[in-house]
């Protein structure tokens, strides 16, 4: 996929933050010397074009009342790979499900990130993943301490 | 967590999932609120300035914008954690460095224009550190969800 400079100014834009005020894309405008209106335009084809996966405001979780977060590597059934992604998917508090090329040392393929409000909520969606799915080997590994996390800067 | 009120919570579901698409998105998310555009923008700039709001913009899409990502995890003794974390931290296509309770204690995600990049830099670093790498590429991704319900409260 390619991207002109003007699509390359409004991913600059939006992978950072936009300013806090009631034309938050003028100043953009004025500077490529376009109208507000082309830039929301070049956002609309940018989805379009699968550039933008969500268009909003990103929280930070343990200020959300999310304290609680585990990453949980499952070691799936190759044949019932796609239903139990899927259905691993359905829960509201995992908020993301990736299935990925292991290593032998480390047979747990599909990865899943759990966000929940206590501990009890966490080991329970845990436990409920795992019964629902006939997970019986799974690996729990929590964070314990952020060195960095940060949004990635394409352009 | 924040002391935030019922409207605050209506407010941030509507920032993380119907941001409208406008050149005056406060104006346009205001009226729906039935609040002034100066009243939701104080609000929004309390929640940025509590933390609870990291930033707003697009979550891009790393895939469809032609960029590779992976998963990695280096063991590490322990002495050597913080040495080796800035190491990886300086490296621009890192974008999450995480200590973890496990035998690889050190797991990271390397984000860069492709693959073939991905494994020149995960072989400088391994040569650099003297540690193995464990590299974990999706193969496919099932559920990437990035928005948190605030309205509903419900313990489970």
């Amino acid at each position: 996929m390619t991207y002109d400079l003007i699509d390359k100014g409004i991913i600059a834009l939006l992978q950072g933050d936009l300013p806090l005020e009631s034309h938050p894309f003028k100043s953009l405008a004025e500077q490529m010397g376009i109208r507000e209106a082309d830039i929301i335009e070049r956002i609309e084809e940018l989805q379009i074009k699968g550039a933008i996966r969500r268009w909003g405001a990103v929280l930070r979780h343990h200020q959300a009342g999310y304290r609680f977060n585990a990453m949980v590597a499952w070691k799936v059934e190759k044949a019932n790979i796609d239903e139990t992604g899927r259905n691993v998917s359905e829960c509201p508090q995992i908020s993301h499900c990736y299935l990925r090329q292991v290593p032998n040392e480390f047979p747990y393929e599909l990865f899943t990130m759990i966000h929940a409000r206590s501990e009890a909520e966490l080991l329970s969606i845990i436990e409920k993943t795992a019964r629902d799915n006939s997970l019986r080997d799974y690996i729990i590994i929590k964070s314990l301490r952020e060195f960095k996390k940060a949004s990635m800067k394409y352009v | 967590m924040p002391d935030i009120d019922t409207l605050d919570r209506k407010i941030l579901n509507q920032l993380q999932n119907d941001f409208p698409l406008s050149i005056q998105p406060y104006k346009v998310m205001a009226d729906r609120l039935q609040i002034g555009e100066e009243e939701l923008l104080n609000r929004i700039t309390a929640m940025k300035t509590s933390g609870l709001i990291r930033r707003i913009g697009g979550v891009m899409d790393t895939r469809g914008l032609g960029f590779y990502s992976t998963l990695c995890a280096v063991s590490v003794p322990i002495d050597r954690v913080d040495e080796v974390a800035e190491f990886i931290n300086n490296i621009p296509g890192v974008t999450h460095n995480y200590l973890r309770d496990h035998k690889y204690n050190l797991w990271f995600t390397l984000t860069v224009p492709s693959q073939e990049d991905a494994e020149r830099q995960l072989s400088d670093l391994e040569a650099g550190l003297n540690i193995a790498i464990l590299n974990m590429p999706a193969e496919r991704i099932f559920k990437i969800r990035v928005s948190f319900d605030m309205e509903s409260h419900d313990d489970i």
